[in-house]
């Protein structure tokens, strides 16, 4: 049993995986016959703008951040999508980015030059995006808001009826993280800076642009998973990625990443995404009441946390 | 000396953490009455064996009693409430509450604590003042002061002289004394032969997590030294001789050039030279500026007033990356200040090299591993616990600092206090790279708080006091008394009285 | 000069900047008050009393956040408790008399001193950092507030709800003044006067050295957060008296908030720093902002953008003074 223990503690992506496949058959259990093709497609089709979002979110906590703007920056880019679809597809997922840059570099500022505790920042900041979106929304009663079929496709679409469209998107957003983290100097620093901030100060390294493009990083990739979250539900609404936020932040530490920096990486986060997706889906099928789901989904997310907090210790 | 019953007795005790085994099988027995010395390499397992004691966490084997009765302590306020107390180099003072509160978290009553504050000479500070507002050195002896209030019966000091100054220190030597005659007992750590010598009776070394020996300090240094070494690791380190220095020709361009350089009230106008393929060593009494220089020469800090010239040309030092890419590199005395706790080696050396903007994109790992397996080889890094650097012991952690400077090249070699509070073998694998780096051509400042190095390591040397460069010799004249001399700034006389 | 004089130097400019410090947020609402009679020279008794009876709940969200940031954690759960306290008195004293309800706030004091037991026990012993694991049990606080109440609703006595009502003692002393002064005096000054204090303080500045000096640091941090939990009870009650219902969702908006108040109001979130002045003058001027909207004409629904903003402006200029001090 301690053999056991020992590999899944050297090797957590397993230990991860081994708890996607207990919750899979968990499903299965509570309803059989559940678990397709199509149910696997839907999932990865949820999953994917959470695990891009979570994307963001590990890049910034492997610095020893977070950024709770997140959600806010995820509505504020499908809002303008939405509100701007008339003027052109091009110029309104450009908008829409272009949220994600603003509250980046605002972010980025506040952080990296100023100094600010990012839980402090960020939070500021979502509150001022969110805000900000409360006003825009009272004044752009012209239009018809409406989703660019591009997006729909990107957010519903799938290829062979099977495959969805986002996942492509993740894939490569994935591969992008993946491979900067691991092969890229940027990737380095941001583990280095995670891990001792003065050591990388003394070693020449200008910490303020690693923390600086790593917070619009974030946010854009916030942005980019608003547009795909709004592709799918083909509504636009001001609170469209709220629930978005404490997901994006669980799946980064159930993947392994250490809240305060320097250790971790977008492997665990993707799994932790696939998990909380199939876990909400599983509290779907429960026939509980809605707040009893929440409970329940914040319990599991409390005790995985804390089961893979023991397990790495 | 003493026949009582030992009143602490540590049987096998064993500790690993991951990987690591940082005590094998450790005893330690201490008689009351005793000052007793812990001694070993840095990684014998010193630190380890006192935080069990002190109850910072469980062993994982072995026994303990304390008086004859078995004990196993969870906490160190259960260590406290059976008589041990320990002091630690960082003082356990809790920056933003008053003095006196801090005095009040340990339940020591105040008139003891003002009897204890008495005797080191530290009673003049206000106890309302905010612990933070309170010079370092100072914050050391307050935590000493509460520890000797609490009247323990064993009194544990890790390292407690290091970096205080001289005044200080013998404040603490007299106090220590004082107690033990009280019947309670001390366990010392410390690097420094001399202090061990005159103020313990006993002393217990450790290799490897495992007690090798145990012997009285009178006349036994080389036996201590031997049991801390290992027998063939002492025979084959020699004292390198005293340095003869390289004849100083004028024309050279020096590989770094300080004129006039002043920072607050720190430094002022100070000014000397260091030459290629030259070792320059700086001695100096605590706080006389030394760190100030070294900041401002590395980019750090930012000088008020002078130049920093690196092979001729002036440098505009604003950051550390302006320094380094004019070939000045810093070690500083704390290597957890520049290491990256958590990740590799290989991670930890190469990272000087990702200072610049192009270098954010792919890495060509292969090149990089070459580099970082070439400076580890040539420091005889002990790499078992690779994997995170915070594992290594303090020497091989300080070897890894100096590695990123191997592997990125560098013109002049920072070296603050290089070797505090490291064994003696990796020491001298320091100052025999020191050397070869000087035979190479490049250069290195060496400031040290031990003033015997200066003679085994450095071409020449400068003393700073009061900011100021009081005095300059040539390595061969730099023996202890003429630098001590320079470092209080004395006459001839004055030092003579000093010293006796 | 000489070392004396250099000190002494330095002690008075200490002195200084620390008066700075206490008095600093008194003169930044004397002088918001002082503009916003300006802006709006009708500004009354009334309009005191509303500001007082507004801000009554998130100065109790700012002084749980105070307690919890300076014992060195955070709360993000804040909000869900205020919720979960709000639900539960509306709906158990809905049918209640005066005197009944005033058994029932006792019970609703345990069951928030409760939660933060809870809270404190997590982040004590599950070793996940704090603010996954506030954030973590605020989501699950908000289901139990949704459980008790799925939809806004309840009610409380009368005489309950005006408990916070009117100037009883001075028409320019609101009694939801009175009420806030005295609930978090009954929460704070016995902690800040005990031994508890001194550990809480201890335990935010400096967790090490509280440890190696005997101190239990998780006992001290739990304490913290049932403290929280009890100030997010009276605050939901608090809510219970302004709103006059129960409301599950009613929360969100005091988490975040609870945060701006207390580093607007000076308490350090590293720990170990700042008081209860501070926080609760900072719940008054972030309640007084958007009501000096609506009297200078501008659309109320600027209110988040403007208190986002303050936010964002007031924590990057102080992270630009430090930043200064740092340099230096």
């Amino acid at each position: 049993m301690s053999a056991v223990l020992g590999f899944l503690r050297a090797r957590t992506i397993y230990a991860l995986i081994l708890l996607l496949a207990v919750f899979v058959v968990g499903v299965e259990i509570v309803r059989p016959g559940t678990v397709t093709p199509l149910w696997a497609s839907n999932t990865i089709l949820f999953a994917a703008p959470l695990a891009i979002m979570a994307g963001g979110q590990t890049l910034v906590m492997l610095t020893g951040g977070i950024d709770l703007s997140v959600a806010s920056v995820a509505t504020g880019a499908a809002y303008l999508l939405a509100t701007n679809a008339s003027s052109g597809t091009a110029p309104a997922i450009g908008l829409a980015l272009l949220v994600g840059v603003i509250v980046g570099i605002i972010n980025g500022i506040g952080v990296a030059l100023l100094r600010v505790q990012p839980l402090v920042m960020t939070l500021g900041t979502g509150l001022m995006t969110g805000g900000v979106l409360i006003v825009y929304s009272q004044h752009m009663l012209a239009s018809q808001p409406h989703v660019p079929d591009i997006i729909q496709t990107l957010g519903a679409g799938r290829v062979f009826g099977l495959v969805p469209i986002d996942l492509f998107l993740w894939l490569i957003i994935g591969a992008l993280i993946l491979f900067g983290l691991q092969r890229t100097g940027f990737g380095r620093l941001l583990y280095a800076v995670g891990d001792n901030r003065e050591a990388c100060h003394l070693a020449g390294v200008r910490v303020w642009r690693v923390l600086f493009a790593n917070y619009l990083l974030c946010a854009v990739l916030a942005a980019i998973a608003g547009l795909v979250v709004v592709g799918g539900t083909n509504a636009a609404d001001l609170s469209l990625a709220d629930s978005y936020l404490l997901p994006s932040v669980a799946c980064v530490v159930i993947g392994g990443t250490s809240i305060f920096g320097g250790r971790g990486g977008y492997a665990g986060t993707i799994i932790g995404a696939l998990i909380l997706t199939v876990l909400t889906g599983l509290l779907t099928l429960l026939d509980v009441s809605e707040p009893i789901k929440q409970i329940l989904y914040g319990a599991i997310i409390l005790s995985l946390a804390a089961a893979y907090a023991r397990l790495t210790e | 000396m003493n026949d009582a019953p030992p009143l602490l007795h540590i049987r096998g005790v064993a500790k690993t953490f991951g990987a690591v085994r940082a005590l094998r099988s450790a005893d330690l027995e201490v008689r009351a009455g005793e000052a007793h010395a812990l001694m070993g390499a840095n990684g014998a397992g010193k630190s380890t064996l006192v935080k069990i004691i002190t109850g910072v966490f469980p062993a994982d084997d072995g026994e303990m009693t304390l008086a004859g009765q078995k004990v196993a302590f969870r906490s160190p306020a259960e260590a406290r409430r059976a008589g041990i107390v320990s002091v630690y180099q960082d003082p356990a003072i809790v920056p933003d509450l008053t003095v006196s509160q801090n005095m009040r978290l340990a339940r020591v009553s105040t008139e003891k604590v003002k009897a204890a504050m008495r005797d080191l000479g530290v009673e003049r500070i206000p106890l309302a003042t905010v612990a933070r507002e309170v010079d370092f050195a100072l914050l050391r002896l307050i935590d000493l002061a509460r520890a000797l209030a609490s009247d323990p019966r064993i009194l544990m000091l890790d390292e407690i002289t290091a970096a205080l100054p001289a005044d200080l220190s013998e404040r603490v030597f007299k106090v220590v004394r004082d107690f033990r005659s009280r019947g309670a007992s001390m366990i010392f750590i410390s690097h420094r032969m001399a202090e061990i010598a005159m103020l313990c009776d006993r002393a217990t070394v450790l290799r490897d997590g495992v007690t090798v020996g145990v012997t009285p300090t009178k006349g036994a240094e080389e036996t201590i030294v031997d049991l801390m070494l290992g027998s063939d690791v002492a025979k084959a380190t020699t004292a390198p001789a005293a340095r003869a220095g390289r004849p100083e020709t004028a024309h050279e361009v020096p590989a770094l050039e300080v004129e006039g350089l002043s920072y607050g009230h720190a430094l002022s106008g100070v000014s000397f030279r260091v030459n290629r393929g030259e070792v320059l060593g700086v001695a100096a009494l605590e706080g006389q500026g030394q760190e100030e220089l070294f900041d401002c020469i590395a980019g750090v800090r930012r000088a008020d007033a002078g130049e920093v010239r690196a092979e001729g040309r002036v440098l505009k030092l604003r950051h550390p990356a302006d320094a380094i890419r004019a070939g000045l590199v810093l070690v500083p005395a704390n290597r957890l200040v520049s290491l990256l706790p958590q990740r590799s080696v290989q991670e930890n050396v190469a990272l000087a090299a990702f200072g610049r903007l192009r270098s954010w994109g792919p890495i060509a790992i292969g090149e990089e591993r070459r580099r970082v397996d070439m400076a580890v080889r040539k420091l005889q890094i002990d790499t078992r616990a690779a994997a995170e650097v915070r594992r290594l012991s303090g020497g091989n952690m300080q070897k890894v600092v100096i590695a990123r400077w191997i592997a990125a090249g560098f013109k002049t070699l920072l070296c603050f206090d290089p070797t505090r509070g490291i064994d003696i073998g990796t020491k001298k694998q320091i100052y025999a790279l020191m050397r070869e780096i000087a035979d190479q051509g490049l250069s290195v400042l060496l400031f040290t708080s031990e003033l015997p190095e200066i003679r085994l390591a450095c071409d020449r040397a400068i003393v700073l006091f009061g900011g100021r460069i009081s005095s300059e010799m040539p390595a061969a004249e730099a023996d202890e008394a003429r630098l001590l001399r320079a470092a209080h700034g004395l006459t001839r006389t004055e030092a003579a009285a000093a010293l006796a | 000069m000489t070392d004396a004089a250099a000190r002494n130097k330095g002690a008075s400019w200490r002195a200084l900047a620390r008066a700075g410090r206490f008095l600093g947020m008194p003169l930044l609402l004397a002088a918001a008050m002082a503009a916003t009679v300006a802006v709006h020279p009708d500004f009354g008794s009334f309009e005191i009393q509303s500001l007082a009876l507004g801000a009554l709940p998130l100065a109790l969200a700012a002084a749980a956040q105070a307690i919890v940031v300076i014992s060195g954690g955070i709360d993000l759960s804040i909000g869900s408790m205020i919720a979960v306290s709000n639900v539960l008195s509306a709906s158990l004293m809905q049918h209640a008399t005066f005197g009944q309800s005033l058994a029932l706030s006792i019970v609703v004091l345990i069951a928030g001193a409760g939660q933060g037991l809870l809270n404190g026990l997590v982040v004590a012993f599950s070793r996940i950092p704090d603010v996954v694991a506030t954030l973590t049990t605020g989501f699950i606080w908000g289901g139990v507030a949704l459980l008790i109440l799925e939809r806004p609703g309840g009610g409380a006595p009368a005489a309950y709800l005006n408990i916070g009502a009117g100037a009883d003692f001075w028409p320019w002393l609101p009694n939801a003044l009175v009420l806030m002064v005295v609930a978090i005096a009954a929460i704070w000054l016995p902690i800040r006067l005990s031994r508890i204090g001194l550990l809480i303080y201890a335990a935010g500045s400096d967790p090490v050295a509280a440890f190696r000096s005997g101190v239990d640091v998780m006992r001290a941090r739990t304490i913290a957060y049932v403290f929280s939990g009890i100030a997010c009870a009276v605050g939901g009650m608090a809510l219970t008296m302004t709103t006059g219902i129960g409301a599950p969702l009613a929360g969100a908006y005091y988490t975040l908030s609870s945060v701006a108040a207390i580093v607007i109001g000076g308490v350090s979130l590293a720990g170990g720093r700042g008081g209860m002045v501070g926080p609760v003058i900072a719940a008054l001027l972030l309640t007084l902002a958007p009501m000096v909207l609506v009297f200078l004409g501008i659309d109320p629904n600027y209110g988040q953008v403007i208190q986002g903003t303050l936010i964002v402006l007031v924590v990057m200029i102080a992270g630009f003074f430090a930043f200064l001090q740092e340099r230096k």
